[in-house]
């Protein structure tokens, strides 16, 4: 029985030995599909073209699946994220709460609309369904920092402050 | 591991505890965490080391009462303190032994009094990363009780006699579960944990297994003994990165200790877990959805039958439970099934963990005995509606429940009166709307939300929210009419009946719950063009609506 090959790093890059660790400890078993992929977004921040082939090509699993799995997972991003991100939980307690207007003042400030990074590839606004911290409604994650109880000034002011950092 | 080692490590944690007068335990949950409990901490451990007394200070996870943080607790006085910052660290521990520190002390009598720990009886006690303190506090004792005295059969007796039911929403009795899978054929066989929180407005899940993950890793590893499973896997959001650096913590404690692994306890029983991540997707609470995205694949439902019980992961007959049901496994054969079955009403044993959020002024996490009333729930321990407003109605089940107004607000809490009400059990969310929330509005967030996740696979869930959304917003607008109303009547009827899984068929339920209890909202958005909570666009512009009436007229 021929033995498979696994195909060659795309790059010298330190970060595909990462991604190739995930895929070893499962055994380059199919089914560690979505666990590899959650490792390449948390080394390269998002998922390209290139890495999806590796990924797929590692695993033996059809190009169409892991496009497939790839766009169907909300968690997983084709586009690179700006250097800032700001994500704002729409469950439904932050709703209550008026997340919706916080998000409407937020979108307005930035010019972008939730899903987009601003031109000058600064700062990505997304939302989120809940990131389990209800008690504190509403919520933002400012770069993975998760503030509680925010005020529509208190995010643009953030927003601010990092453009003044440019 | 044998008993009498169990023992020791228990004397042991005991021993340590009496080297100290006090404790002092700060809440490192998220909830806690986003106030920098953390620093809280620290600071309050450099005090306690300076000042010389014989104190120690822990991290904990969540005590509950998340709007008050950062919180701790003074073990054994019982003093709570809130909204810690780290300049109260000297007065804190200064006041060890003094009267309590009277600014930052929290009286909530009622709040803590009405609850009843059991599936939290460690949450805030206990170091969740520390597998002794957890023994220190009985654990692991019903996993070695069942390993080596107890048969498979008799361990799901035990479950089945207790009334437990799955906590993830559905209700199914958990004895009957396990008992479908211990004699279904085929191996290997497998157990999932279910940590896959998606409803938005619940944390009950990601509080215990931030908490004690101990404690669910006992309860999956007694479920696999009772069905002969050796495999396990946990399905987590990842959006909870806190759950799982201390899930991956706790599993390596358990392996160390020979809970997990090869030969348990020294008997042939072999099992072991994996964390699997989930990625974003509401439906993959759906079982099969979630096998199937274990598996590496979209998460995309499958009909049943065949059940996982028969047929699940690989083919293979499959045990899949919620968190909280897992978490309620040890205590029940510690305990004995008489004593959970002692606790609830006739159908619904045992005790609930909900979420208690929106607009409410104690907003945590409580757990309670089933069949407690909604308004005791809501106005005594949640310390009822803030900002003088008037309470309108109580979410539960998340989107796939519904809104109860006042009147049901006697409703005793079990599984069949919140479906007889016309809402679910849900997995615990629970969420109070005052009278500045419009129900059509949201009714309208719900099928949104519904719209967006739902996978697309079966035509009358992803064509069917997409329209029901689309009538809702021409109600929300005031653009709608009468027959409008009827046509998202019916379309209900159509989704909640021909969908394939539990996202389609209860997506009308937000809708049709609101219908039931607040029909004069829809009617005044249709007939007037005004939103009475003033949330609605078509409240923004006033005079265009007076102007519309005119017309009409």
């Amino acid at each position: 029985m021929p033995v498979y090959q696994v195909p060659a790093l795309p790059s010298e890059d330190k970060r595909w030995r990462i991604v190739n660790g995930t895929m070893r400890r499962h055994g380059y078993s199919r089914n560690a599909l979505i666990e590899t992929l959650h490792t390449v977004q948390s080394s390269f921040g998002y998922l390209d073209k290139d890495s999806i082939r590796f990924v797929a090509k590692s695993l033996r699993v059809p190009l169409s699946q892991a496009y497939g799995v790839v766009t169907f997972y909300h968690y997983f991003s084709m586009k690179p994220p700006g250097r800032h991100t700001c994500t704002i939980c729409t469950g439904t307690a932050c709703y209550i709460k008026g997340a919706d207007k916080v998000l409407a003042q937020t979108e307005k400030h930035l010019h972008i609309k939730v899903g987009e990074t601003t031109p000058d590839g600064n700062i990505s606004l997304t939302t989120a369904r809940c990131v389990g911290a209800c008690g504190r409604a509403p919520v933002a994650l400012i770069d993975g920092d998760l503030i509680g109880q925010i005020q529509a000034g208190q995010v643009v002011a953030q927003l601010e402050g990092w453009a003044a950092h440019e | 591991m044998n008993s009498d080692e169990l023992q020791q490590i228990a004397e042991t944690v005991q021993h340590q505890h009496e080297q100290f007068d006090y404790e002092v335990n700060v809440c490192m949950g998220t909830g806690c965490l986003s106030q920098h409990s953390d620093k809280v901490k620290d600071a309050l451990t450099k005090e306690a080391e300076a000042s010389g007394k014989r104190c120690h200070v822990r991290r904990t996870g969540c005590m509950g009462l998340c709007a008050a943080g950062p919180l701790a607790l003074v073990d054994p006085i019982g003093t709570r303190y809130g909204h810690l910052q780290e300049s109260d660290a000297k007065a804190v521990i200064a006041s060890l032994g003094e009267e309590p520190l009277e600014s930052r002390e929290i009286h909530l009598e009622k709040y803590f009094h009405g609850q009843q720990h059991v599936v939290l009886e460690n949450s805030g006690h206990i170091d969740p990363e520390k597998i002794d303190e957890y023994i220190g506090r009985g654990g692991y004792a019903a996993l070695l009780k069942a390993l080596t005295e107890m048969d498979p059969a008799a361990v799901i007796d035990q479950i089945a006699k207790s009334g437990l039911r799955g906590r993830g929403g559905g209700g199914y009795p958990t004895g009957l579960k396990w008992g479908t899978v211990a004699k279904a054929v085929g191996t290997p066989k497998y157990v999932i944990c279910n940590g896959d929180e998606g409803d938005p407005g619940a944390f009950m899940d990601r509080s215990v297994l931030e908490s004690d993950p101990q404690r669910v890793i006992e309860g999956m590893a007694i479920a696999a003994y009772a069905v002969g499973a050796s495999k396990g896997y946990m399905y987590v959001r990842a959006e909870y990165p806190l759950a799982v650096s201390r899930l991956t913590t706790s599993l390596r404690e358990a392996r160390r200790s020979g809970f997990l692994g090869n030969n348990i306890c020294g008997t042939p029983f072999n099992f072991d877990i994996e964390i699997r991540l989930g990625a974003g997707a509401f439906v993959c609470g759906e079982e099969t959805a979630l096998i199937a995205s274990i598996e590496g694949k979209r998460g995309t439902p499958r009909p049943r039958p065949p059940y996982p019980a028969v047929s699940g992961l690989w083919n293979c007959p499959t045990l899949i439970n919620n968190v909280e049901t897992f978490a309620n496994v040890a205590p029940i054969l510690r305990n004995g099934a008489e004593w959970f079955a002692d606790m609830g009403t006739a159908r619904s044993k045992g005790t609930k963990v909900f979420a208690l959020t929106g607009k409410i002024t104690n907003t945590g996490l409580v757990e309670i005995p089933m069949g407690m009333s909604l308004r005791e729930i809501i106005f005594s321990i949640g310390g009822g509606v803030p900002d003088g407003h008037k309470f309108k109605a109580v979410q539960t089940g998340g989107p796939s429940g519904g809104c109860l107004p006042e009147e049901h607000l006697d409703l005793n809490i079990s599984y069949d009166a919140l479906i007889g009400a016309g809402s679910m059990m849900g997995s615990g969310g629970m969420i109070v709307m005052d009278d500045t929330s419009c129900m059509v509005n949201v009714a309208r967030f719900f099928v949104e939300f519904c719209m967006t996740e739902s996978c697309g696979k079966c035509i009358p869930c992803r064509a069917g929210t997409a329209q029901m959304y689309e009538l809702l917003t021409k109600i929300c607008n005031g653009e709608a009419t009468h027959h409008d109303l009827e046509l998202l009547i019916d379309l209900c009827d159509v989704v909640k009946n021909t969908s394939l899984c539990g996202l389609g068929q209860t997506a009308p339920n937000p809708v049709l719950s609101t219908l039931r209890y607040f029909r004069d909202e829809y009617i005044q958005h249709i007939d007037n063009h005004r939103c009475p909570a003033g949330v609605c666009a078509c409240s923004t512009n006033d005079s265009k609506a007076a102007e519309l009436v005119e017309v009409e007229a």
